[in-house]
């Protein structure tokens, strides 16, 4: 009896582990692409990165191993610190304001009906322009005398501040400027709320909730997912922001003039200015090394506590 | 370490905290050189952009009919060179802003021109001591000049005239008396900047007032940074002052900001700016868009008077790894010829005679060209201000220093427009700017020595 019921079974599980074994083979082989071009582009110049950030290196001449003099450095330059210190706060800044207000235009355009299409589209336009235009679009936008901002701002009987010279107004000036950007952020959030199921609100409003107690309740729980995805996007673009202020600071000359501040000094425009201006390649290693470990820990720190309010659809609360 | 993989930590440092950037060697072929007049050659920084540019190429091109030429188009950049290098795939020729040839050499990314100037007899003695400071480091010559770009002093006479003034009124060695006089022609009512006084274009010219006053910013084989010195700080402080006076930075650089140096509505015409020291090169735009502006050209002057301009420019260097150092070399030779700058200067002659503008002038950085392009190709406009304008720049040519090669050149620069930018923004006093501006220059300087 045994005989007879295991027997046929072991061809079966012989077929089965042959086809997932074939399955396998096929999935790598599709996958080599990828996994070639992580290793090569990737993977190895992150190692040999790492290894750089234990020398002192200027490009042209054969690395020297110097331990952890890289390191040390990094921890006792102002520059570094003064860099890293207004990347926080521009990342501080940034992202709840991206957050608030896409989600405001988001909530916005779901309820604007026929014509969403175009507006989604008019949000979403600025993400197209080219980073180096928004740049020089927003020193003439942010210009003491003659800036639309400020004109704007005269309107109301409100002296405008020297956004692109004063240290402390520039970094407020550079948030402003991020903000023409977050269409990405708005339509993400246009997808969410458009998924919350529409009998949810009903249900809530049969048990006396109103316009707030449904936000609160219903869409931000629903739409957790996505807050939570663009907090870790947004956050981590934030850290790593360089092209937009390096036009307007440290970029043509033409446009920056020479003046730059140090109030404009992002800790990848450092590390870029350390690299490839001063050739110190060691330091820039070891540079991109300490954001790659905060950037790390942020995201674990965030991925930790936001399991706890994100929502996700079909698991068990 | 491995070229390869130094290659591939360059590219690494990049995949860590920002998203790739292009970067263009001088091209898989072997130069096959050996001989000047024959193989590839590439080279990288420069630009066929005007008649200047390629009336010279086409002279190489027809001379060394040999040389498969390939010019990788575009502005110098530092992370394209230097990938280029690091990836053992530089080209052959770079052209760069002489300020930054001392850091590259002191490196050894580029080679000594010593072999390439005795070979191909080109006579140094015929270029600018401005232009060969900047090229020469330690002694050995590591590149080829080209263009002297000056600064001299532009005045709006008519503004000039609605202070009551006159261009000799505008006396840049009394430094005492600059106040009084950017008062008088300034225009700020209700803290809105709407005509700047004078303009001291500071941070970029902060080595020429310091030089006006008696004092050079980094010592002359370019290892010492002398930023504390008095007369430096004198020079911001005066600098400095003279922009507060008129709003504030903030409001004197928006308003400066919005400037168009390039069309017809620039600052000369819209009578924005009254006295302003500047490059050479304004003189075209204004011949070209303003011609009938009642423009003054002054020499920028030190305290005693007498004419001083900071001279700028750029220059060909060999690579290090370079395939066809030979025919480099010719082809340098050739570009900074006097013949050759001859032909360039007729044919800008031409050019702007075809388009009915006024031909002012070429400034090659070669005493020799120069010479004979105003002797034999230059004829004055007619335009008595424009005319008087060429003379006075021929003088600034003669009167021009430049800031020496450095070994760590950039990080001097850094250290010093810092200070001023620093001082400008109301963060710190002259003096202090300057003493921390000294500190890190040295050490940049003391590392690089190392």
């Amino acid at each position: 009896m045994a005989t007879t019921t295991v027997t046929p079974a072991v061809p079966g599980r012989r077929r089965r582990a042959s086809l997932a074994r074939r399955e396998a083979r096929w999935a790598y082989l599709f996958l080599a692409p990828w996994i070639v071009g992580f290793l090569a582009f990737t993977a190895g110049p992150m190692i040999a990165s790492l290894w750089l950030s234990f020398t002192e290196y200027d490009v042209i001449n054969s690395p020297r191993f110097t331990g952890l003099d890289n390191y040390r450095q990094l921890m006792s330059d102002p520059q570094v610190a003064r860099s890293l210190g207004n990347t926080v706060y521009y990342t501080a800044l940034h992202v709840p304001l991206v957050m608030a207000i896409s989600l405001g235009l988001a909530l916005l355009l779901k309820r604007v009906g026929r014509l969403s299409g175009f507006f989604r589209t008019v949000f979403y336009l600025p993400v197209m322009t080219p980073a180096v235009a928004v740049g020089i679009l927003f020193l003439l936008l942010l210009n003491t005398q003659d800036g639309l901002i400020n004109r704007g701002l005269a309107l109301v009987g409100i002296d405008g501040p020297s956004w692109t010279t004063d240290p402390d107004w520039v970094m407020p000036g550079i948030v402003l400027m991020s903000l023409w950007s977050l269409g990405s952020t708005v339509i993400i959030y246009l997808a969410a709320l458009q998924g919350v199921p529409r009998d949810l609100y009903e249900a809530a409003q049969l048990d006396g909730a109103g316009a707030w107690a449904r936000f609160r309740h219903v869409t931000l729980p629903m739409i957790s997912g996505a807050l939570f995805f663009t907090l870790i996007v947004n956050t981590i673009a934030s850290l790593q922001m360089f092209t937009e202020v390096y036009t307007m600071y440290f970029g043509n000359r033409q446009t920056a003039g020479s003046f730059s501040s140090d109030a404009a000094s992002f800790y990848v425009i450092h590390l870029f200015r350390e690299a490839f201006q001063f050739l110190h390649m060691g330091f820039a290693s070891a540079m991109a090394w300490l954001l790659f470990l905060i950037i790390l820990v942020i995201t674990l720190v965030q991925v930790k506590l936001g399991n706890r309010f994100v929502y996700y659809e079909g698991e068990d609360r | 370490m491995s070229r390869k993989l130094r290659a591939t930590a360059l590219a690494g440092v990049l995949t860590l905290a920002i998203s790739g950037c292009g970067g263009v060697g001088g091209g898989g072929d072997s130069g096959g050189g050996g001989a000047e007049g024959s193989g590839a050659l590439s080279t990288m920084g420069f630009s066929l952009s005007d008649e200047i540019a390629t009336t010279r190429v086409d002279a190489f091109k027809r001379d060394h009919g040999d040389v498969r030429l390939t010019i990788t188009e575009g502005a110098f950049d530092e992370q394209q060179f230097l990938s280029a290098v690091a990836s053992g795939n530089p080209p052959d020729l770079v052209y760069m802003d002489r300020k930054l040839i001392g850091t590259y050499a002191e490196r050894g990314s580029i080679q000594p021109l010593t072999d390439c100037v005795e070979k191909q007899r080109v006579d140094m003695a015929e270029y600018r001591q401005s232009a060969r400071e900047q090229v020469t480091l330690d002694g050995t010559v590591y590149g080829i000049p080209e263009f002297s770009q000056v600064r001299v002093l532009y005045l709006n006479e008519a503004l000039l005239k609605r202070a009551g003034l006159g261009a000799d009124d505008v006396n840049l060695a009394d430094w005492a008396g600059l106040p009084a006089l950017n008062a008088r022609l300034a225009a700020v009512s209700g803290g809105r900047l709407s005509r700047i006084g004078i303009d001291p274009k500071i941070p970029e010219f902060l080595p020429m007032w310091a030089k006006a006053n008696g004092a050079d910013m980094i010592s002359a084989d370019g290892t010492r940074a002398n930023l504390t010195d008095p007369k430096v700080v004198e020079a911001l402080t005066t600098g400095v002052g003279l922009i507060q006076a008129q709003g504030g930075w903030g409001k004197f650089k928006s308003f400066r900001d919005t400037f168009d140096f390039f069309g017809a509505q620039n600052p000369l015409a819209k009578n924005q700016i009254a006295a302003w020291p500047m490059e050479e090169w304004f003189l075209n735009q204004a011949a070209k868009n303003s011609p009938d502006a009642e423009l003054v050209v002054k020499p920028f002057v030190d305290r005693q008077g007498k004419p001083l301009s900071l001279s700028s420019g750029q220059a060909w260097v060999v690579t290090k790894g370079a395939k066809n150092p030979e025919a480099a070399c010719a082809f340098v030779k050739q570009m900074t010829a006097t013949d050759t700058w001859l032909a360039a200067a007729r044919a800008r002659a031409e050019a702007r005679k075809a388009a009915n503008l006024p031909f002012t002038g070429l400034w090659t950085g070669n005493t020799t060209a120069d010479k004979k392009i105003f002797d034999e190709v230059y004829k004055p406009t007619g335009n008595k201000r424009f005319d008087d304008a060429v003379q006075t720049i021929r003088q600034a040519q003669d009167a021009a220093f430049a800031m020496p090669a450095s070994p760590a050149g950039a990080e001097f620069d850094k250290a010093w427009t810092d200070a001023v930018n620093r001082v400008l923004s109301g963060q710190e006093q002259p003096a202090q700017a300057l003493d921390r501006a000294q500190r890190e220059a040295t050490a940049a300087l003391d590392k690089a020595a190392d």
